[in-house]
């Protein structure tokens, strides 16, 4: 757990540290983690430390600064890429019966999905649109910060081992086939549909530090905020607010909220329990 | 003068916290925040019924959310639970930690930078390990330490992990566990 470094006669430097490898990072990369939960990026930082052999914040630092590589490395290991295809499947199954008549009503829509990890998530909606008959009508956006997950989601390659629990979400979000129809198996792998991968277009950004995306329908920004400080919580539900059409979906994880927000009052409830709101028309 | 009482529980653990949490009284000086192995499972029937059963209030501990007095906290199911050092809590997705998520060591590994000497952790029954590395970080911490005694736990294997690697102050049997709480609440006051 704690590194041999940093012990209870010395949290402060510990923090002093940390904050200071927060600005240098800012400062050199422009990855802005600064207003990221702390506690969290405390820990992911002593394991980073741990891994590496390192015997402090400050050296690493000064490592991080003359190599882009070593900065790679621990962004990996701060950016969260656990996640898993039909997560909350309840949250799917509203997506599907209360969303998709709303999006049937458009000629054409775009769906962005905000910090889309390694893929699961998105290649999940494009399945049920495609069911649903609407893929042809709809450009997805998934983005993410990183972009080592982001060359991962574009190859739509996962392990065989996750797949038997990809499937009890499916069926328990209220799939109409099977999900093996939507991909092919090859050795210890599973390789999603070319028809799927080829609508979604997967770009680097960054919510903290990126501008809004224009006009979209439908924003998913799952369990992403809960890494935040509140601040900067209020300022990434204002990036989506201003990136969505009047109208615009907006779904959170089930643990996020924009409850006490101050864009609040600016969207109405379409599922108080699997975070799914609409921005009113002004 | 402790501030927060943290607890983790797994196998026989639902039984364990029906018999300890109801024990304290409304107006009870620090929160109690609760790590529970439960599986994926929605656990809003279960805090409904605890908040019945118990004089303190019964929630699942939201993210940004400022520790109070007078509740016990939850974590929620299939999110580990952190606490920062302005008191509030945040949580994550990070992988499972011991197979847990949410994850003992992690709530209290937190919890003792958080709350450093002013907290007390209780490991009580449960089949894994998840909890011995979190209450020795909490020692280490200078916080007050407790287990529920292997042999009168439902599965000794957590609370004989705890034992062996934080050598905490306290091991009681389950009965004896929230009048001690009470009592070292109270004394320092």
């Amino acid at each position: 757990m704690t590194q041999d470094a940093y012990n209870e006669s010395n949290t402060d430097l510990l923090n002093i540290e940390l904050q200071l490898l927060m600005e240098a990072i800012y400062l050199r990369y422009g990855y802005d983690f600064r207003n990221y939960s702390k506690t969290h990026i405390k820990r992911r930082v002593l394991h980073h430390l741990g891994i590496n052999m390192l015997s402090s914040i400050t050296q690493l630092q000064d490592r991080i600064l003359r190599d882009r590589a070593v900065f790679n490395g621990l962004l990996d290991d701060l950016s969260i890429n656990v996640t898993e295809m039909f997560r909350d499947p309840e949250f799917y199954k509203s997506l599907r019966e209360k969303i998709i008549p709303k999006l049937r009503t458009y000629a054409y829509f775009k769906i962005w999905q905000a910090g889309c990890s390694t893929g699961e998530e998105v290649y999940s909606i494009a399945i049920l649109l495609k069911e649903e008959g609407l893929l042809d009508r709809c450009q997805v956006y998934a983005t993410d910060f990183n972009r080592k997950v982001l060359e991962i989601a574009k190859e739509g390659v996962y392990q065989k081992s996750e797949i038997e629990q990809f499937e009890r979400n499916y069926e328990l979000s209220g799939g109409k086939n099977k999900l093996s129809d939507y991909y092919k198996s090859r050795y210890g792998s599973v390789i999603f549909n070319r028809e799927l991968s080829n609508k979604i277009v997967f770009a680097d950004h960054n919510l903290v530090t990126d501008k809004v995306f224009a006009d979209v329908n439908l924003i998913l920004c799952r369990n992403v905020l809960i890494y935040f400080e509140k601040s900067l919580q209020e300022n990434v539900i204002g990036l989506f607010y201003d990136s969505l059409v009047p109208s615009g979906i907006l779904c959170l994880g089930t643990k996020e909220s924009i409850k006490f927000s101050r864009y609040e009052h600016l969207f109405d409830v379409v599922d108080e329990k699997q975070k799914i709101y609409k921005k009113k028309i002004m | 003068m402790y501030k927060a009482i943290v607890m983790g529980a797994s196998y026989g653990g639902l039984e364990a916290l029906k018999i300890i949490l109801p024990q304290f009284p409304a107006g009870f000086p620090v929160p109690v925040i609760v790590v529970l192995h439960i599986g994926d499972h929605d656990n809003e029937i279960f805090l409904g019924y605890m908040n019945e059963m118990c004089p303190l209030q019964v929630k699942e501990a939201e993210s940004n959310e400022p520790i109070r007095k007078g509740f016990i906290y939850f974590a929620p199911p299939n999110y580990h639970l952190l606490i920062e050092a302005d008191f509030t809590f945040s949580l994550t997705t990070d992988e499972k930690h011991n197979y847990s998520r949410p994850s003992i060591d992690v709530l209290f590994e937190s919890a003792a930078w958080a709350y450093t000497k002013n907290l007390i952790g209780v490991v009580l029954t449960g089949a894994n390990s998840d909890g011995a590395l979190g209450l020795k970080t909490i020692k280490d911490y200078g916080g007050m330490t407790m287990i529920q005694s292997p042999c009168s736990a439902l599965s000794p294997a957590m609370p004989g992990a705890a034992l062996k690697i934080a050598h905490p102050e306290f091991s009681l049997k389950l009965e004896g566990i929230a009048d001690k709480l009470i009592e070292l609440v109270n004394s320092d006051r």
